[in-house]
């Protein structure tokens, strides 16, 4: 495989535009690492020391380091080479040849630098985490099978190896998601997750079979360019870059393919930490930037992302508000910040949506992980089992600050940045300063979204610290400080969840923008002080809102827990009250309900439909297809088989001699045959 | 020397090799049989080497591999002779029928 691999480098096939610094010409080795190390740890993990975990930090620790240098030596402050090099993998002659490739640019980079640090962090994490756990080994084994399928898909410069990847990232999330597969309801969330990500990867597939049919080719540079040079017709492009998000909408968990990742939470927390942050859910937004000029040439098509994600992000920060799993609160945090990337994509703003993903990526891995070392020290995922967290888990709690912070957008950590500059695109787009790629409406739509999104993600993570951290601990056991494999990682995104925002500081004409230049675009938007006055105005209200509504709640309780049977009850009703009916505002608790109720019903009962469709129809078939006719079939083949073998079985007569003399005769009479008529 | 006379040597050792198969009960005599026919095709390929003027001497390394592989058989065939006489204090083959419908 190595000596193929080599053979990328020659350069056999596909078009060198520029070519970069030794490490961007080696950057297949940055998903062949993970790949590499899955089967070491399979053939030795069990017999190293620390049971193959080290196998998976080192090669992720090699890749991160090589995507680091990729990004500093050549895409840091813009103006970047894009270097393709592909080799012949499957040629169907005359159809077109399968390669596998890659194609590298400054989206690529940052993907890279993305997707390796968070997976090298939940690895380190990890070996604590889960410490002890039965399937170890292949913990690790699978966390760096989906890292390879994650670089994969990003590496890919054709269509048909980026789906590779994306398939893979799917199956190795129902392995993690149903890692512990003992518990019914786990195994249940990863094929919830699989065949939701599947019904929209449908659509992806036929998206990608009527750009094949409309381009002639997979290549994504060639694509690209058939689109600029006008040669697809605007139909063809529209039809297939909405089926392209189709699979986008199952893989970023957009409306109404969402269902899945609240259910995903079933997985260990680090596994959460880094499909959320890096390895799975930025897939659909990864390919919308990728394939972007298929979407722009397309205002339908643009339209209709963009109002999916002003949809999708109010709907899921609803959502969050009215959750007690902790998981769950930053799951549908997830979706809504994911939607905040598809909506800034929708309105053409293409730089942003990446910058958000890579700022996102470190608050929210760092705001699992948080998670995660709270679910390990009180052994529950119920923030009414937590509480007064503050003081046992200081390293923890002031991460998780810096974490829900940069979530809510407050200057200058790293959320503000990026999800700032989403919504000044769009309120320049929307308000027709600047010229809208998709409909102006749209864009002022996506932009009042947003900023109602932003209000609302502020005070969720509001109520979430308070109720976490503040007051005191209604748990069971004595909580602690997790060890410092844990906690390490935990500083180290906390450090990047203040820092990353300053790669796209608005005004810096070589910032984020400039590298990454998704679309060709590589325009650095100016700041305007009035519309960063009004998210950050929407940001602190949110947290004071949720810091009166959820700072004396906690206080209260351990006094009632004292009561009897009637005042226990009577404080759950008051719990019930406190979060579903009073704290919640009446107005946003029946929408989130209305919400819950369309996911529920409406939703899960189209899935449930189709199955029990599904069901009936496969009776039928049992019964009379497959019981009669087929089953049919195969007796009267054996019954008729039987009855030949028995009458040929006497030709078997165990004499060796016999048999060697037939073979003679047969020689003989052919023979005879040949020289006679030959 | 006149090929037909050596492909009749040839045929006749083989004839009497596929008669030895066929005939003889005792295994070990089967397979000496096998043995004459091995030979009576190096016989052939040798003279079919030498009348077709073979450089590469194709014919005799060719029946060079046929002596190489006839000896593996007949080692890995008495082999077996010697176990079925352990287990069946016999080498007759028509009393080792045991392979049959």
């Amino acid at each position: 495989m190595v000596a193929i691999l080599a053979a990328v480098q020659e350069g056999a096939e596909g078009v060198v535009a520029t070519s970069g610094n030794w490490a961007t010409e080696h950057a297949w080795l940055i998903p062949v690492l993970p790949f590499v190390a899955f089967f070491l740890i399979l053939a030795v993990g069990k017999r190293m020391p620390r049971k193959g975990s080290e196998i998976g930090i080192l090669t992720v620790a090699a890749s991160f380091f090589l995507s680091l240098i990729i990004l500093i030596g050549d895409y840091v402050g813009g103006g970047g080479p894009v270097v393709e090099h592909a080799i012949e993998w499957f040629p169907f002659a005359g159809t077109f040849d399968l390669d596998l490739g890659m194609k590298i640019d400054g989206l690529v980079a940052v993907m890279f630098v993305v997707v390796t640090l968070v997976s090298l962090m939940v690895q380190i994490y990890s070996t604590a985490y889960m410490h002890g756990d039965k399937r170890y080994t292949w913990y690790f084994a699978a966390l760096n099978l989906f890292t390879f399928s994650m670089l994969n898909l990003v590496i890919a410069d054709n269509l048909i190896q980026l789906l590779i990847g994306w398939e893979g990232v799917g199956i190795c999330s129902y392995l993690l998601i149903g890692h512990w597969w003992e518990e019914h309801e786990n195994s249940s969330a990863a094929i919830k997750a699989f065949i939701t990500t599947r019904t929209g990867d449908v659509a992806f597939l036929v998206g990608i079979f009527v750009l094949f049919a409309a381009a002639d080719t997979f290549n994504i540079t060639e694509i690209i360019h058939k689109v600029e040079e006008g040669e697809i017709s605007h139909a063809t492009l529209t039809a297939a870059a909405l089926l392209l998000f189709g699979g986008a909408i199952g893989k970023s968990a957009q409306f109404p393919l969402h269902v899945w990742l609240p259910d995903a939470m079933a997985g260990p927390t680090p596994v959460s930490a880094l499909i959320h942050a890096a390895t799975m859910v930025t897939a659909g937004v990864f390919l919308l930037a990728r394939l972007f000029p298929v979407f722009e040439a397309s205002t339908q098509a643009l339209n209709f992302v963009a109002l999916i994600g002003a949809f999708t992000m109010l709907m899921a920060a609803l959502l969050a508000l009215i959750q007690d799993d902790i998981k769950r609160v930053l799951a549908y945090s997830t979706i809504s910040q994911l939607a905040y990337m598809m909506a800034a994509l929708g309105v053409g703003a293409g730089n942003a949506a990446i910058f958000h993903l890579f700022t996102h990526a470190f608050f929210k891995a760092l705001l699992f992980l948080g998670a995660g070392s709270l679910i390990h020290a009180v052994h529950s995922n119920n923030m009414s089992e937590m509480g007064g967290l503050k003081r046992v888990m200081p390293t923890t709690y002031k991460t998780f600050m810096i974490g829900s912070l940069a979530l809510a957008g407050i200057p200058p950590l790293a959320g503000f940045w990026s999800k700032d500059e989403i919504l000044t695109e769009a309120y320049r787009f929307g308000t027709g300063a600047v010229d809208p790629h998709g409909t102006q409406v749209v864009a002022l739509i996506v932009y009042i979204a947003g900023i109602l999104t932003a209000f609302l993600t502020a005070f969720y993570m509001s109520r979430a610290v308070h109720l976490t951290f503040e007051g005191t601990y209604r748990g069971k056991g004595h909580p602690h400080e997790s060890p410092p494999a844990m906690t390490g990682p935990l500083v180290i995104l906390a450090v990047l969840s203040v820092v990353a925002g300053f790669a796209g500081i608005p005004g810096w004409q070589s910032g984020f923008g400039a590298w990454v230049g998704v679309g060709g675009e590589t325009h650095v938007p100016s700041a305007d002080f009035v519309l960063i006055l009004v998210s950050v105005a929407v940001a602190v209200g949110g947290i004071a809102l949720g810091r009166r509504m959820y700072m004396p709640a906690p206080a209260r309780e351990p006094l009632e827990r004292m009561g009897f049977f009637y005042r226990l009850l009577q404080r759950k009703y008051y719990l019930d009250d406190l979060y579903w009916v009073a704290i919640v505002r009446p107005i946003r608790d029946l929408f989130s309900r209305a919400m819950n109720w369309v996911n529920q019903n409406v939703i899960d009962g189209l899935v449930n439909g189709t199955a029990a469709g599904a069901r009936v129809s496969a009776q039928g078939i049992y019964k009379y297809v497959d019981q009669k006719v087929i089953d049919g079939a195969v007796n009267g083949a054996g019954i008729s088989t039987r009855k030949t073998g028995g009458l040929l079985k006497y030709l078997q007569g165990g004499d060796v001699q016999r048999y060697a003399a037939y073979l003679f005769a047969g020689v003989a009479i052919f023979a005879f045959l040949f020289t006679r008529f030959g | 020397m006149n090929l037909a006379w050596v492909l009749t040597l040839g045929a006749l050792l083989f004839s009497i090799g596929i008669y030895g198969v066929i005939s003889r009960r005792n295994a070990v005599l089967v397979l000496m049989s096998i043995e004459l026919m091995l030979n009576a095709v190096n016989i052939n390929l040798i003279a079919f080497g030498s009348y077709f003027g073979d450089q590469a001497a194709v014919g005799q390394i060719f029946a060079l591999f046929v002596i190489a592989v006839a000896a593996g058989e007949v080692g890995i065939g008495l082999a077996i002779v010697l176990m079925i006489f352990r287990n069946r204090e016999t080498v007759n083959l028509d009393e080792v029928d045991l392979l049959k419908w």
